[in-house]
């Protein structure tokens, strides 16, 4: 199966090909990894898939502070929450689709009104699990979490960011929800960049058009922007790793600058960062905003590039869809 | 020091003492609320008054003190039971028991650990606790820390797949430190346990996913004590107990009625039901 997302999201001829490519899995492995050697509180849950969620380096590393819990996942965010309560920082990893959806009930429960500080880091993410097709596509994660009261929604740009919103929420006390991908995406954030929860980095405010993305679409926004500012359009591209809670202002700046919003994510166009934008826009900033994702349908198998063309989720679409909202 | 210590009350006059004092104050914040589950808090007393009054240490002045044993109301709509047990040992004042299920009160319907300092994790939906108990056991393990963790969870609340998980998790681990309860009253809101989804053989399943089992009759004091005692002796595997109760126990006119398991008394029907309990 294909691990790694060739085109677009692979630098084209011309681009900085200087830094190889990683999932934010990978990344995810490794710093759970460190942060298991610097503090013992630290203790990782797996459902059988540590392999490929890449819990597995821990595990090895750690195994008095392993726990598999087989394919188990609502019995793996009790245990979890239960390990919490006695002061250690646990950290629950499988599958998107599995993590939020097979244990919904228990992270309502026992995470998020219980309060408990536990870190659900789930891997393989959106379409671009690829050949494994719908089932196993999270598409729906976010929304999902973004209802819970209590949790915070994380969805990190590249590896090193991946990186730095593991250490800062193994630091934060409460629940938090991680989504990573399986594929292998480029580095996208400056070198001397460190996550904050709740804050959005910004690349540029547009003063013709802004793409507030999240995930791997900050590469395919970054990609899109430059070829529209080229045509003459300013368009700003902001990666809002932080979806919950929202970086309002962030988000207000850019609306009251170039008066409308595209946004762009690897999930469903409801519940999630685009709804996230919609509701506060509405509220506070009424513009119109174009949701660039998943239309309300399920995924299918297929490699990743080809999934993401199928889609629409492109740079070419993108700008397809700046440029229509400036025509309105 | 607030602590109660771990053993502290063994005679069994006291304990049955105890039993009736808390049956009373769950019928009587039951009929206050006007709503909530009488007959599953009911069937339940006798195992958790002993559970806390003679196998647990913790202290109600210092509920997150870190070598309190951990209790779990898994069967979380047994709220008013926990209550009754947390007024009882002074957690909170007797008083704040008829604030059950009002607006802003600290007992909210099914228990919250963020509202009742005490409540080691939120309940309510079933099949959780179990789950929970198994994390808490494994980090106390982890920290070297020598308390046990208690769990009573409802028989229908057993046909939740969750507690199976958990029961293979437990035994896969060697937990032996924690101590399951299953309140058996036969009974669940739309019927017998039997007729609605069956659940027996209880103690061959339990068995069967590496648990040591012990029945007993879940309103004998002294089987309850003898149980717990065997819970905590053995080594290497997770201990579940299986108490045979009587749902709405105490209470003759409330004894074995599903119709009494989401219903409070009426104010005649407690005051008839405390001198049952008193003349006991």
């Amino acid at each position: 199966m294909t691990e790694t997302l060739h085109n677009p999201v692979l630098p084209g001829p011309g681009q900085d090909t200087e830094k190889k490519l990683k999932a934010t899995r990978d990344a995810y492995g490794e710093a759970l990894l460190e942060l298991g050697k610097k503090r013992s509180d630290i203790v990782a849950l797996d459902a059988d898939l540590s392999g490929s969620t890449k819990t597995c380096k821990f595990a090895k590393a750690f195994p008095d502070r392993f726990f598999n819990m087989g394919i188990a996942e609502q019995d793996m965010i009790g245990t979890a929450a239960g390990l919490a309560l006695t002061g250690k920082v646990p950290f629950a990893s499988t599958f998107a689709v599995f993590e939020t959806g097979r244990a919904w009930d228990q992270i309502r429960l026992t995470v998020c009104y219980s309060n408990t500080n536990v870190k659900l880091v789930a891997t393989h993410g959106g379409i671009t699990v690829g050949e494994d097709g719908a089932s196993h596509q999270a598409l729906e994660d976010i929304a999902l979490m973004r209802a819970l009261p209590n949790m915070n929604v994380i969805v990190p740009a590249d590896a090193a960011e991946t990186t730095s919103v593991i250490n800062a929420i193994a630091d934060y006390k409460g629940p938090v929800y991680v989504r990573l991908g399986r594929a292998k995406i480029p580095y996208v954030m400056p070198d001397d960049y460190k996550f904050t929860l709740g804050k959005a980095f910004v690349f540029h405010i547009g003063k013709d058009a802004n793409i507030i993305a999240a995930g791997i679409m900050v590469d395919i926004a970054k990609k899109a922007a430059e070829i529209l500012s080229k045509e003459g359009i300013d368009t700003g591209v902001i990666n809002m790793s932080t979806i919950k809670p929202l970086d309002e202002e962030t988000v207000l700046s850019a609306a009251g600058s170039s008066g409308f919003i595209v946004t762009a994510e690897e999930h469903s166009i409801i519940g999630g960062l685009g709804g996230a934008v919609c509701e506060l826009l509405s509220e506070r900033c009424p513009v119109r905003v174009k949701r660039v994702g998943m239309k309300d349908i399920f995924g299918c198998s297929g490699s990743p590039d080809e999934l993401l063309k199928y889609h629409g989720i492109t740079v070419e679409n993108l700008i397809k869809e700046v440029k229509t909202s400036l025509k309105k | 020091m607030s602590v109660i210590a771990k053993g502290k009350t063994r005679d069994i006059r006291e304990l049955k003492n105890i039993a009736g004092n808390v049956r009373i104050n769950i019928l009587h914040m039951l009929t206050k609320a006007g709503s909530g589950h009488t007959g599953g808090s009911l069937s339940a007393v006798d195992v958790a008054v002993a559970i806390y009054f003679s196998k647990m240490a913790f202290d109600p002045k210092n509920p997150l003190w870190e070598k309190r044993d951990r209790f779990i109301m898994s069967k979380g709509h047994a709220a008013p039971l926990i209550y009754a047990i947390m007024a009882e040992a002074g957690y909170f004042p007797k008083e704040t028991i008829e604030t059950l299920r009002k607006i802003e009160s600290p007992l909210q319907g099914h228990p919250c650990c963020r509202t009742l300092p005490g409540i080691e994790v939120s309940t309510g939906s079933l099949g959780q606790g179990l789950s929970v108990a198994n994390g808490m056991a494994l980090g106390l393990k982890l920290d070297d820390n020598p308390a046990r963790v208690y769990c009573i969870m409802g028989d229908g609340e057993i046909q939740e797949g969750q507690i199976w998980e958990a029961a293979m998790t437990a035994a896969h681990y060697k937990i032996d430190n924690i101590c399951g309860v299953v309140d058996n009253n036969g009974l669940q809101i739309d019927g017998p346990v039997e007729k609605v989804m069956g659940i027996e053989p209880i103690h061959d399943k339990w068995a069967s996913f590496g648990w040591h089992v012990i029945d007993i009759d879940g309103h004998n004091m002294e089987e309850i004590l003898a149980a717990l005692n065997e819970s905590e002796s053995v080594k290497g595997k997770p201990s579940v107990i299986i108490a045979n109760t009587t749902k709405g126990k105490g209470v003759s006119f409330f004894e074995n009625k599903v119709e009494y398991h989401g219903v409070a008394p009426s104010q005649e029907e407690f005051e008839k039901a405390v001198k049952e309990i008193n003349n006991d």
